[in-house]
């Protein structure tokens, strides 16, 4: 039953060198995504979610590089391609959405021309058949009388149309991955759940896996069928959405997941992670959580804890392995 | 799109109006007109008489109206120097400016918006250092003195090329053409460089600072996140939104081409309209400096609203009649 994983990161390391050190954006991360899956991956702003998606397409901005390890595309790396050959999975092999759909779309080109280049670049189409396919597309993610839209621009459409227009775009040649950076962020809370269920509708319909980006962990719980937590450039716990919303191994995924309100509560407070995730330049040494963990222990300022298996789960805490060796592994 | 139009042309027409009245004010009032044009021997009777058939004693309002109606027919009068209707002499001229405006405009496109492309795409290369320290020398050399370091190095050195004039030229009606022979190309050469060269500079600072922007922003690397060609990104998607700012500047610099060749074709003894002028500031030649005002006010009068029809072109943003559905 171990087949080759669609993508799969094996201790990613991203740096950003800058006048006082470098940076190290994301510090070992590995993870797999199988096909047709969708692995949401959280956490706060700046723990490396969006570098982690940048990366993988290999769309980071200088200075910034990959510093180690690999990214492997069904078994084939694809971190050490060439421009010119990463250029040819961008688009065609791995899709990628923005945050903001009201920048995402080129203000000077009618949408029809954007679909129908992206087309053409990818598939052996003729222009006609390209132009059946954009219709084809827009009516698949909504857009009422997709033909004559063809020729709309941009700024003729709403926050919301525009992003399903992005979605059309990001899988108009047919990648099996799309890497989906805060699709919804920018948008009216009323129109976030319709793209949401948009996306994973279109991509279940496709056979598409998704690499969901968010800090919403309603979002997540919904859609995704993995989850991960990072922190800090790593990974801080990783499994099946309901163990990990239900039983969080990690005391920070503890904290993350009372932060949730829900309706049904009986707390009058929400409780709160004390503090505020390190800048990049301070990380402390151990366990990048240590100064905000209610757990902490002496290894925890020592060493770095790496993933162990908890359950159908694996976090990386010294709590979590100390508990998992007393009961015997 | 209409009513843009017209507005815009009413514009136009008032714009035209107050520089007609400059010109008019500079005809009656810098020195007499009737002394610039009879010699000392002539009786005050005649000098009256004159007056009279110029209609110089109507009322003001009434000469200014006059000089209205003349204008618009290209009509301002008879040259004091030459004794010949200045539209005549101006539209001998004309052609010799235009030209060298025209080549020397697409001189610096053709040569500006690829080195500003460049320089904004490869920012730290050694090429791109290159063409910003030769784009500094543009900008701070002054035309004239660029003028004359070209004629010192092709013409008097390397004698490659003329160094005064047009060269032989071709009578298509009454435009005179040096496009069409050897010795006329070759003469366009050095003067359009040394007019060109500052909008050269100009354009490719610009190109390469719309580009920065350009490329940073989220539609690009949405278009680079779909895989499309690089070329594609760099010269369609990228390059057609800094075309905006681009098309302003140079319509401007278009207009200013025109306007300031006075220097370059007063080094290069170039026979067209800034010879012209100039040798009538020497002599005093209100008509020919009248018309000559009258004349680049309405080339920069045309020129910005050809610059602003393009922008409907370019960005359909601004075509306000297909308003968001």
């Amino acid at each position: 039953m171990t087949q080759t994983p669609l993508l799969s990161v094996r201790d990613l390391r991203v740096e950003f060198p800058t006048r006082r050190g470098i940076l190290k954006a994301i510090d070992g991360i590995s993870f797999d995504l199988k096909e047709g899956e969708v692995l949401g991956v959280v956490g706060e702003s700046g723990a490396g979610k969006s570098i982690t998606g940048t990366a993988v397409i290999g769309l980071l901005e200088p200075p910034g590089r990959i510093a180690g390890g690999e990214v492997l595309l069904k078994g084939e790396r694809i971190d050490n391609l060439s421009q010119q050959a990463m250029r040819k999975i961008r688009g065609k092999r791995i899709g990628m959405i923005f945050q903001d759909p009201l920048t995402s779309l080129n203000p000077l080109f009618t949408i029809g021309e954007q679909i129908i280049e992206t087309i053409l670049t990818h598939l052996p189409v003729s222009e006609r058949e390209a132009r059946d396919r954009a219709v084809a597309l827009l009516e698949e993610v909504g857009i009422p009388a997709a033909a004559d839209r063809l020729n709309a621009y941009p700024h003729q459409f709403s926050g919301g149309m525009r992003q399903r227009v992005v979605i059309a775009l990001a899988l108009c040649a047919e990648p099996e991955l799309v890497i989906a950076d805060e699709p919804t962020t920018a948008l009216d809370v009323s129109v976030q759940a319709q793209i949401i269920r948009l996306l994973q509708r279109v991509c279940r319909d496709h056979g598409t896996a998704v690499m969901l980006i968010t800090h919403d962990m309603g979002v997540i719980a919904e859609t995704a069928d993995r989850v991960a937590v990072m922190y800090s450039g790593r990974i801080a716990e990783i499994g099946p959405v309901r163990n990990v919303i239900k039983a969080p191994r990690h005391p920070y995924t503890v904290g993350l997941m009372g932060a949730i309100p829900s309706l049904t509560g009986d707390h009058d407070r929400l409780t709160q992670i004390p503090g505020s995730m390190p800048r990049l330049d301070s990380i402390p040494a151990g366990c990048a959580f240590n100064p905000r963990c209610s757990l902490v222990m002496d290894k925890c300022y020592r060493d770095r804890p790496d993933l162990v298996q908890a359950g159908e789960s694996r976090a990386a805490c010294w709590k979590v392995s100390e508990t998992e060796e007393a009961a015997g592994r | 799109m209409l009513a843009f139009s017209i507005r815009r042309l009413l514009q136009a027409i008032l714009v035209m109006l107050v520089v007609a009245l400059i010109s008019f004010t500079l005809f009656r009032f810098v020195g007499d007109p009737v002394n610039q044009m009879v010699g000392v021997e002539t009786t005050p009777e005649q000098r009256e008489a004159l007056r009279e058939r110029l209609g110089l004693n109507d009322p003001i309002m009434t000469q200014f109206g006059r000089f209205i109606v003349k204008a618009a027919q290209f009509d301002f009068g008879t040259s004091y120097q030459f004794r010949q209707p200045v539209s005549d002499l101006i539209g001998k001229r004309l052609p010799a400016t235009l030209e060298l405006s025209l080549v020397s405009a697409i001189f610096a496109l053709l040569v500006g918006i690829p080195m500003g492309v460049y320089t904004g795409l490869h920012r730290d290369s050694v090429l791109s250092k290159l063409f910003l320290s030769i784009s500094l020398i543009g900008i701070s050399l002054p035309t004239f003195f660029i003028g004359i370091l070209l004629i010192f190095l092709f013409s008097v050195t390397l004698q490659w090329l003329p160094s005064f004039g047009r060269g032989d030229t071709v009578a298509i009606g009454w435009w005179t053409t040096g496009l069409l022979t050897v010795s006329g190309l070759k003469a366009l050469v050095l003067p359009s460089i040394t007019l060109g060269l500052f909008q050269m500079t100009l354009i490719m600072r610009l190109v390469r600072s719309e580009m920065l922007e350009v490329i940073r922003t989220d539609y690009i690397k949405f278009a680079r996140a779909r895989g499309l060609r690089q070329r594609s990104i760099n010269f369609r998607h990228a390059l057609k939104n800094t075309l905006v700012p681009v098309i302003t500047i140079t319509g401007l610099q278009v207009g200013s081409i025109i306007a300031f060749a006075i220097i370059t074709e007063t080094v290069f003894q170039w026979p067209g309209m800034g010879l012209l002028f100039l040798q009538s500031v020497q002599n005093v030649d209100i008509p020919i400096m009248a018309a000559y005002l009258m004349l680049i006010a309405f080339l920069f009068v045309v020129i910005n609203l050809i610059v602003d029809l393009l922008y409907f072109v370019v960005d359909p943003r601004l075509r306000a009649d297909r308003a968001a559905l």
